[in-house]
């Protein structure tokens, strides 16, 4: 890239429009990919809908689900959300170490989410009750695993964003990040609580 | 187990040597990559290529390179379709073609594969990257960075589906590669994880250039410009974007599925163990018919630029057009069971989707009404874009009514999985989208390179595609009343066999049209001299585009324009209001451009190719230097610039390909400095 | 001289009378097929009122508006009409009323699991699809054949269709509609054969390797040559159970007729499940079609 000579010190004015446009964008944007992943997690949702009963033999949704370790795991999360939320309000407050405070705590609560179902997944395979067990199963795993995957994902974005903020503070970039995370995260209580309901609650009535 | 851990499932003998078909495709594509790649070391431009084009952010040239992908993979498609014709025409009775089974399966899998995926998507997206941000009066897309990995993802799985021909197979299991066929129990091979890693790694990229365009042309329209006063080619995108948005994610899944049946032996579609096949054809359809309007809306934008360009009028009934462009998109979700009325859900659903389908012939009608009726009292010019526009009415007029008849479930119960529907999508996607395409480039082509594209040439072509395609197709509806299945390596009807003659006849006039158009791109780049726009308004044309240089500068504006009309361009030359920016300029914010995007790209390939073979630990690795460099695009703090206000002046003053540095080119370079 | 006319006659499009014409879909020998083709005919020409205009009009406007044409009306800002608007949405939409109308109906009236009135019992047949040849039993005769059906003229034929292989689709063309035939689930199809005669018999859909050679002969005979037909099967001496069904089940491709004297109980039942180990035998031989599955398995 030969545009050195073309780059003058940044003009104060446009460059902050730009940024806040930039930024608005930025989150406009990552609503309209929760949306996609939100049909994303509605064509699994659908899946299992399809497959909740096709036990092949083995073991049905009364067998395999403990409706008090999953309420356990969801407090979990919930938590999680509300811890996030104490972060952002430090957030705003320009309060860096708090905001890294509160978001370890959140991604502890949610570490603690994942460990309980990869402890549940976990008994599961050893049982004999896989996912290659049944279609139920398949689909089981699958719509839960996502989730599960998704909330990791959101655990590596969080690790990042407390190196980040411990680097840089809280600046422009890194705060709209952050606003984006707690969405993500927010997103992902909303889709854990259907899956609660339709997996868990649902299998087990 | 060392060898399994470096390899995976890959041995020496997965690259089939004994095919003589195969081994001389590859050869020849080495030879041609080699000598490519030889030209540029020559030349020393590989600094060049790299910093301006490989990692550009800018969406034009981000737009030629999604051309220049579509273009060749195009001629692979083809390849594949000129070698089906040829052996279908001898493979009757004693005859038996030039192909065995398993090659000839491979090749109807691919090229449906890669002529939707790899063709229709790439060309209207590499056009409407160049067009949608200057008929917005925009300086680039919403995110510049996130279009170059798009861009990489979709090149990427290209390149894997052309992998697949010279290690492994592709796919044997048709392009929408129904289980339990494509189940490991049934095609145990690479060549379905191919077919599944191409379309997922490249669905990806779709999906993210959907998002992308949908926020650029919600939020970052010049000002003035209200929904109803964008052009209709935009308006096709942004519909279209909304299709990719409700559509792709259904795709993902999809393929997910069906990756953790072969890979985890999990139970979604397969045959027992609580397995259900018919699942994934809704599932596959969903995603599915939404993505034939996804290729086809664009080029209906695309008409509806050029008719009344050509026709030297206004479009008629702009509103009308964008309201049946959303009705399409609305209709296009409920209508995904017709691809499958033999299924036997029952009368009642067959019956809800037969009428839905037909009820998306209203809005598609109204639209060719309206082009009809923008030409009618106009002054019309034939010129290569205007021909393909009249060839295309006249050709879907026809598709659209077999269509209609395969929408009528009792009628589809004789017409399925025949040679009719063969004829009917192609006769659907070659007009309605490839010749809006076609249209599209040869219209835009002077704003991309600054030279106009020679007419002479031009018009052979078309007239060869739609000559060809009239020969190449009508036997095939023939064939579908005589009861010829498709796919077919063999056949014992005598009958069928003259029909096929034609039919391959039409295929070499088609060739012979894409060596029209490869001509026409020689020829054009030679005279281009003569074939110089001077002006930027080459057409006398009606949107922003034009009001800019031919070829634009980086920074497309130097001023956002004020959008006070439709056909915002027209209405300022009417009123004599300058379009061009005039001094004093103020400093333009712009991306810079990044490498993370190939490298993304390239990781991308690598996670693809290892996941096709089970090599799991370089796919793992690939996965984590995805991510790294994602972590590491996001840590980086200097990733624009301010163009100084004297340095606009300079580039508005002496244009853009006098400017002295390279960003500052124009995608003519590409050919002008070869 | 036959075998040139035959060959030209199709060049000619001439769907021809006599014999058996190569328009298989224009040349029904029974009810059903002569039902469905009256339906692509009738679409047909429902259509072409809106396609013919528009290929004329594309033509004729092209033509009379040439930019060389200077005499011709020019109006370079008409861009609105309602009068076309409106005759533009409703024409077809019209249209589209008229052939939603026909759809509902004639699509109860085809619908393929709807048994055809006749004073004739009909007779069932299984179907199963394999690789790659189709399997016949005829429960209620208690024979079975592979690759060859015989069916008598004028009685309605009650197919009963699974899969032991991939996804399928049964198609006699000139019987009239297919439909699929998939593995642990039953689809169900009612054909009747007004001639008779020897027509052809195929799978549509991909399936594999051997798919171009997976087709068969349907033989329509009077009810005697019928009646005679299973008798002298059920002279041989080949008996179809889950032996012989496994080594049909090794992959083949254009098979030659082989029949079964006599058939194992409940074998085409026997297939069905082994592709849906959780439905009770009860409920498959009440009949699993695709939209009843996930209740029937519930």
């Amino acid at each position: 890239m030969n545009t050195m000579s073309a780059t003058i010190a940044h003009d104060h004015h446009d460059h902050h429009d730009h940024a806040e446009e930039a930024k608005e964008n930025a989150l406009f944007g990552f609503w309209i990919y929760l949306m996609t992943d939100c049909i994303l997690f509605a064509s699994l949702f659908a899946t299992y809908a399809v497959l909740d009963h096709n036990y092949a033999g083995g073991p049905t949704s009364k067998d395999i689900f403990d409706l008090k370790y999953v309420f356990v795991e969801t407090m979990f999360l919930l938590i999680s959300s509300f811890t996030n939320g104490f972060a952002m309000i430090s957030m705003h407050r320009a309060d860096n170490s708090r905001t890294i405070k509160w978001l370890m705590l959140t991604a502890l609560f949610g570490l603690g989410f994942i460990g309980m179902e990869v402890n549940e997944f976990t008994h599961l395979v050893l049982e004999g009750s896989g996912p290659g067990r049944s279609g139920f199963l398949s689909a089981f795993f699958t719509l839960v695993g996502t989730h599960g995957l998704h909330v990791t994902t959101g655990l590596v974005w969080m690790s990042v964003m407390m190196l980040q903020l411990h680097f840089k503070g809280i600046t422009p970039r890194t705060s709209s990040r952050l606003l984006r995370l707690s969405l993500f995260w927010h997103f992902l209580d909303v889709v854990w609580v259907g899956v609660f309901t339709v997996v868990y609650l649902m299998g087990v009535l | 187990m060392f060898q399994s851990v470096l390899f995976g499932k890959l041995t020496i003998e997965s690259i089939p040597y004994e095919n003589p078909i195969i081994m001389g495709a590859v050869g020849a594509s080495a030879i041609l990559t080699l000598m490519l790649l030889g030209w540029v070391t020559q030349r020393g431009q590989w600094g060049y290529l790299w910093r301006e084009w490989l990692t550009s952010v800018d969406h034009k040239r981000i737009g030629v390179m999604y051309l220049i992908l579509a273009g060749v993979m195009m001629l692979r498609g083809f390849a594949d379709a000129i070698m089906m014709r040829i052996h279908q025409a001898y493979a009757e009775g004693a005859g038996h073609g030039f192909l065995p089974p398993e090659h000839y399966d491979q090749i109807f899998s691919a090229h449906g594969t890669i002529m939707i995926i790899f063709v229709a998507m790439p060309f209207f997206i590499g056009l409407m990257n160049y067009i949608v941000p200057l008929q917005i009066g925009a300086r680039d897309v919403a995110f510049p960075f996130l279009n170059s990995v798009s861009f990489w993802l979709t090149a990427a799985s290209a390149a894997l589906v052309m992998v697949s021909l010279a290690i492994g197979d592709f796919s044997q299991a048709g392009w929408s590669g129904y289980p339990p066929l494509s189940e490991l129990k049934f095609s145990p091979g690479p060549g379905v994880d191919y077919w599944i890693w191409s379309l997922q790694l490249g669905g990806i990229g779709t999906l993210l250039t959907g998002i992308n365009f949908f926020v650029t042309i919600l939020r970052m329209r010049a000002p003035g410009m209200s929904y109803m006063k964008l052009p209709v080619f935009t308006w096709t995108i942004l519909v279209t974007t909304v299709l990719i948005m409700m559509s792709f994610p259904v795709l993902t899944v999809t393929l997910a599925l069906l990756t953790l049946d072969r890979y985890l032996d999990m139970h979604f579609f397969t045959t027992g163990m609580g397995g259900n096949q018919m699942m994934f054809a809704n599932l596959f359809w969903i995603w599915g018919h939404p993505e034939v309007y996804i290729v086809i809306l664009p080029a209906f934008g695309i008409f509806s630029e050029v008719v009344p360009t050509f026709s030297r009028k206004k479009l008629f009934g702009y509103a009308s057009m964008v309201y049946a462009s959303i009705a399409i998109a609305l209709l296009s979700f409920v209508v995904w069971l017709h691809h499958f009325f033999t299924m036997g859900a029952g009368a009642d659903v067959n019956a809800f989707f037969g009428i839905a389908t037909m009820v998306i012939a209203v809005p598609t009608g109204v639209k060719v009404f309206n082009w009809l009726f923008t030409m009618y009292r106009g002054r019309i010019e034939f010129t290569t874009p205007m021909l393909w526009s009249i060839g295309f009415i006249i050709t879907f007029a026809v598709g659209g009514m077999t269509g209609v008849l395969l929408s009528v479930p009792g009628a589809d119960f004789l017409l399925h999985n025949s040679e009719f529907l063969v004829a009917h999508f192609h006769n659907m996607l070659i007009p309605g989208a490839l010749f809006g395409y076609l249209a599209g480039f040869s219209f835009w082509f002077p704003k991309m390179f600054g030279f106009r594209l020679d007419e002479k040439w031009g018009k052979r072509a078309f007239w060869s595609w739609l000559v060809g395609f009239y020969v190449a197709f009508m036997p095939l509806y023939a064939l579908g009343f005589m009861g010829m299945p498709r796919r077919l390596v063999h056949y014992d009807n005598p009958i069928w066999q003259p029909y096929l003659l034609v039919a391959l006849f039409g295929t070499f006039l088609i060739a012979y049209g894409i060596f029209c158009q490869i001509t026409q791109i020689v020829v054009s780049v030679r005279n281009r001299e003569a074939l110089r726009d001077k002006t930027g308004d080459v057409w006398n044309s009606h949107s922003l585009e034009w009001s800019l240089p031919s070829p634009p500068p980086f920074y497309n504006f130097a001023k956002i324009p004020h959008v006070d009309t439709l056909d915002a361009f027209a209405h300022m030359k009417e009123m004599g209001i300058p379009h061009r920016a005039q001094a004093p300029y103020a400093p333009i914010h712009m991306p810079r451009n990044s490498s993370l995007g190939v490298i993304i790209g390239a990781f991308t390939f690598n996670f693809g190719f290892a996941m096709v073979w089970h090599i799991w630990l370089p796919a793992a690795a690939s996965l984590l230097a995805i991510i790294i460099a994602i972590v590491a695009r996001a840590s980086d703090e200097d990733v624009d610039y301010m163009l100084s206000a004297e340095e606009v002046a300079r580039i508005e003053k002496n244009g853009a390909s006098a400017s002295a540095h390279n960003s500052a080119g124009s995608s003519s370079d590409l050919i002008t400095q070869g | 001289m036959k075998k040139l006319w035959t060959t030209l006659l199709p060049l000619l499009w001439l769907p021809s009378a006599g014999y058996c014409s190569p328009w298989a879909l224009l040349d029904p020998k029974g009810p059903i097929a002569a039902d469905e083709k009256h339906l692509i005919l009738t679409a047909f020409a429902l259509m072409l009122i809106v396609v013919i205009p528009v290929i004329v009009m594309a033509l004729a406007f092209a033509w009379k508006y040439r930019a060389s044409n200077t005499g011709a009306t020019y109006a370079p800002k008409w861009d609105n009409s309602h009068t076309v608007e409106v005759v533009v949405w409703t024409v077809p939409a019209i249209i589209v009323l008229i052939l939603g109308t026909l759809v509902w109906r004639s699509t109860h009236a085809l619908t393929p699991e709807k048994p055809i009135e006749s004073s004739v019992k009909p007779l069932t047949v299984e179907v199963v699809a394999m690789n790659w040849k189709w399997l016949f039993i005829y429960p209620e005769q208690g024979v079975a054949s592979v690759n060859r059906l015989v069916i008598p003229k004028d009685t309605p034929v009650d197919f009963r269709i699974t899969s032991d292989t991939v996804m399928t689709s049964f198609f006699i063309p000139r019987l009239g509609g297919q439909i699929y035939a998939m593995s642990g689930m039953q689809t169900n199809l009612n054909l009747l054969a007004d001639q008779t005669g020897t027509f052809r018999g195929l799978n549509t859909q991909f399936s594999g390797e051997g798919f171009a050679g997976m087709h068969f002969e349907t033989d329509v005979a009077s009810a005697e040559d019928f009646a005679n037909w299973i008798d002298v099967t059920k002279k041989g001496d080949a008996r179809l159970d889950r032996l012989s069904l496994a080594k049909l089940e090794n992959p083949s491709e254009n098979v030659q007729p082989i029949y079964f004297s006599s058939v194992e109980p409940d074998l085409f039942q026997a297939i069905l499940s082994k592709y849906a180990p959780d439905t009770p035998n009860r409920l498959a031989s009440r009949c699993i079609t695709p939209s009843n599955l996930i209740q029937a398995q519930r």
